[in-house]
């Protein structure tokens, strides 16, 4: 697969639904685009949140991405992956990541998009820090998404 | 040297996010690299002996018995908690 097809990026601005929907909804041989986006929430373990702050691996987390991408390219018939995620504080309701997954049919965009982010989650090296009503709190990692990743091997 | 990094709270806990490491024959695996660090006080050994920390040799997530050399690059993480 040509790496053209892959838009992958870490940033700290916002990013444009539209303008990344625009990006990969251009080619005609695709019937399914699917879209996720993840937003900053106004409570987590019964918190309060105000903002959040990400921090990131710089170099290693492209790599993980990349390489996720990868494996969902050697999964299911894909055309255009895209993967933005922020990084630096966020406010409430905020944008934090975009994934964004084109193919010919909805099956394979459907899966390949909840395989990325389940697998973003659990192995790319980002890290939560909530501010709130009782301070700042690191994210603690949850079971559930691992079980979520481990859900999808083979 | 072993460039030595630390994110998160490990980070935060350590008050430093970088370190720089001689490789010798106690530092070469993961593991023994861990355990030389640690053995600098009893605040740095309480944060990297925590049992969920993961260390990546390389940039690649690894396991503890992961040869480490010279000019390595390890990291020492908490789980992650992106997306």
């Amino acid at each position: 697969m040509s790496a053209s097809l892959d838009h992958i990026v870490v940033q700290t601005q916002d990013f444009s639904v539209p303008d990344e929907y625009a990006r990969i909804a251009d080619d005609n041989s695709d019937g399914a685009v699917v879209n996720f986006i993840g937003k900053v929430r106004d409570f987590n373990d019964g918190s309060a949140v105000t903002d959040l702050t990400l921090e990131h691996y710089p170099g290693m987390t492209e790599a993980v991405l990349h390489q996720i991408v990868v494996e969902a390219r050697e999964r299911w018939p894909l055309n255009k992956v895209t993967i933005i995620h922020r990084v630096g504080t966020m406010a409430l309701g905020e944008q934090i990541v975009f994934i964004g997954v084109t193919s010919a049919h909805r099956k394979a965009a459907f899966a390949a998009c909840e395989f990325l982010i389940d697998f973003l989650k659990t192995k790319a090296p980002f890290w939560k820090l909530e501010a709130g009503d009782k301070g700042s709190n690191w994210v603690e990692a949850k079971d559930a998404d691992e079980q979520a990743a481990k859900m999808w091997e083979k | 040297m072993i460039n030595v990094l630390f994110f998160a709270q490990v980070r935060e806990l350590l008050g430093e996010s970088t370190i720089a490491i001689e490789a010798s024959e106690a530092t070469s695996t993961a593991e023994g690299l861990r355990a030389q660090i640690a053995a600098k006080d009893e605040k740095w050994g309480k944060v990297l002996a925590a049992d969920k920390l993961l260390v990546a040799v390389n940039q690649t997530i690894s396991s503890w018995d992961t040869p480490v050399e010279d000019g390595d690059e390890v990291a020492f993480f908490p789980p992650v908690t992106g997306g």
